[in-house]
């Protein structure tokens, strides 16, 4: 909300219109979560709508010095991925292990399959829409990487375990309680 | 109409306890105009269906056909006739000749089919502008980037009358925008009605296709279906 205000002063529903126009319509956005976050942001004094005039329904908001100030932070600021999230596909596969009767390569196999197709259809509006619209190829190859992180990582679990199999573990799990791990990086 | 198609196609190499089977029973059928990727892991037996497809290399046992005709029928002259004038390979990388420049080494495969050089190198001349390489025509292969020598490559394979396109990682060695490149120019050979057929284990190039088929330790063992529609991607969700 803040990036399309740095443009100028614009009306809500205009907001909506132009946040979707920007993410190649991909990311719909409810005109009403567009006036509970500009409430928020006036609040929080990141913007301000200007003094309603007696004969238009709509307010029209600007950016603020603060509103510019925390942009240009946000838009430096790393999401945080510090911590791996609970990825139900590798409790999944991970379940599938334990589930006598179940090849868990066949389970491994189903996912790739939904993944690879799911990508083909991206793939295809890249095809067919990509190189004419920037912010739509974006968002389609952001889609796509992620699809694609999630295939080699099916590919990886698939690789490792067809190996573990050929060469079983050759010394006997310690006796010693092991620690409990907590996987993540220190920021 | 499959213009290629592979039958109960198995390949065996070594003997005894070196035996090593590549493929087991492999059923394919590829139409004109249609791109498929055959998609696994290394040492699942896709580049050896790809060299038998090509008739580069012979089944142990079951049946290949291109446009219709047995490859176990022909004599090695026909076969080599046939990949000379209907089959265009594409590899990861390029196999181009270091002596040759850019429009010979496409013009190569038709002057081995016995087309005059000057006809051989205006179709040469034509595939390279078709792929926007007119101005590196006559640049030798160490003179061209890793896209350019891809996209020579691709223009070697689909120069005369090609109807069947092999390709095995052909943008493995590029970076994600000249792969992309390479990707689309492939979809626009099969749009001209080119049977196409990529090798990889790479999902993002794999995605290009119409139907990906997925191989394990040389069988088959599950494909998408073909061409799925987009929209349900941009279905509007819920709105206020």
């Amino acid at each position: 909300m803040l990036a399309l205000l740095s443009e100028g002063p614009k009306y809500g529903l205009q907001l909506q219109q132009e946040f979707e126009a920007g993410t190649g319509e991909v990311w719909p956005l409810n005109v009403g979560q567009v006036y509970t976050t500009l409430q928020r942001l006036e609040r929080d004094g990141s913007v301000k709508s200007d003094d309603q005039v007696e004969d238009s329904p709509q307010k029209r908001f600007r950016i603020t010095v603060d509103g510019e100030r925390s942009l240009a932070e946000w838009l430096r600021t790393p999401p945080d991925l510090s911590s791996p999230p609970r990825d139900e596909l590798v409790i999944k596969i991970m379940v599938a292990l334990k589930v006598p009767g179940v090849d868990v390569h066949d389970v491994i196999q189903a996912h790739r399959h939904y993944l690879v197709q799911l990508m083909q259809q991206w793939t295809r509006l890249k095809e067919d829409e990509g190189r004419f619209d920037l912010n739509f190829a974006l968002v389609v190859d952001a889609e796509l990487y992620r699809l694609d992180s999630v295939v080699r990582w099916l590919d990886a679990a698939d690789g490792r375990l067809k190996r573990a199999a050929l060469e079983p573990p050759a010394t006997a799990p310690s006796a010693m309680p092991r620690p409990r791990r907590r996987v993540g990086v220190n920021r | 109409m499959s213009f290629l198609e592979l039958h109960d196609v198995s390949k065996t190499y070594g003997e005894g306890p070196t035996e090593v089977r590549a493929l087991s029973g492999v059923d394919l059928s590829v139409e004109a105009g249609e791109l498929v990727a055959v998609m696994g892991a290394s040492g699942s037996g896709k580049s050896t269906l790809l060299t038998i497809a090509g008739s580069l290399e012979q089944p142990t046992s079951g049946e290949v056909f291109v446009g219709r005709a047995a490859l176990s029928g022909m004599s090695r002259n026909d076969q080599a006739r046939l990949r000379r004038r209907a089959i265009g390979y594409v590899f990861q990388d390029y196999n181009l000749l270091a002596g040759l420049s850019a429009a010979e080494n496409v013009a190569l495969p038709l002057e081995l089919d016995g087309l005059p050089t000057k006809k051989a190198q205006l179709a040469a001349m034509a595939a390279l502008k078709e792929l926007g390489l007119s101005d590196r025509a006559s640049r030798f292969p160490d003179e061209l980037s890793g896209g350019e020598r891809q996209r020579v490559a691709i223009a070697r394979a689909i120069v005369g009358d090609r109807h069947l396109l092999l390709a095995d990682e052909p943008s493995g060695a590029l970076d994600s925008v000249n792969g992309e490149a390479v990707m689309r120019l492939l979809v626009a050979a099969c749009r001209h009605g080119v049977a196409t057929v990529v090798v990889t284990h790479d999902a993002q190039l794999a995605s290009w296709a119409d139907r990906v088929v997925f191989l394990r330790d040389g069988r088959v063992v599950d494909q998408t279906s073909p061409s799925p529609g987009p929209e349900s991607l941009l279905a509007p969700g819920p709105r206020g």
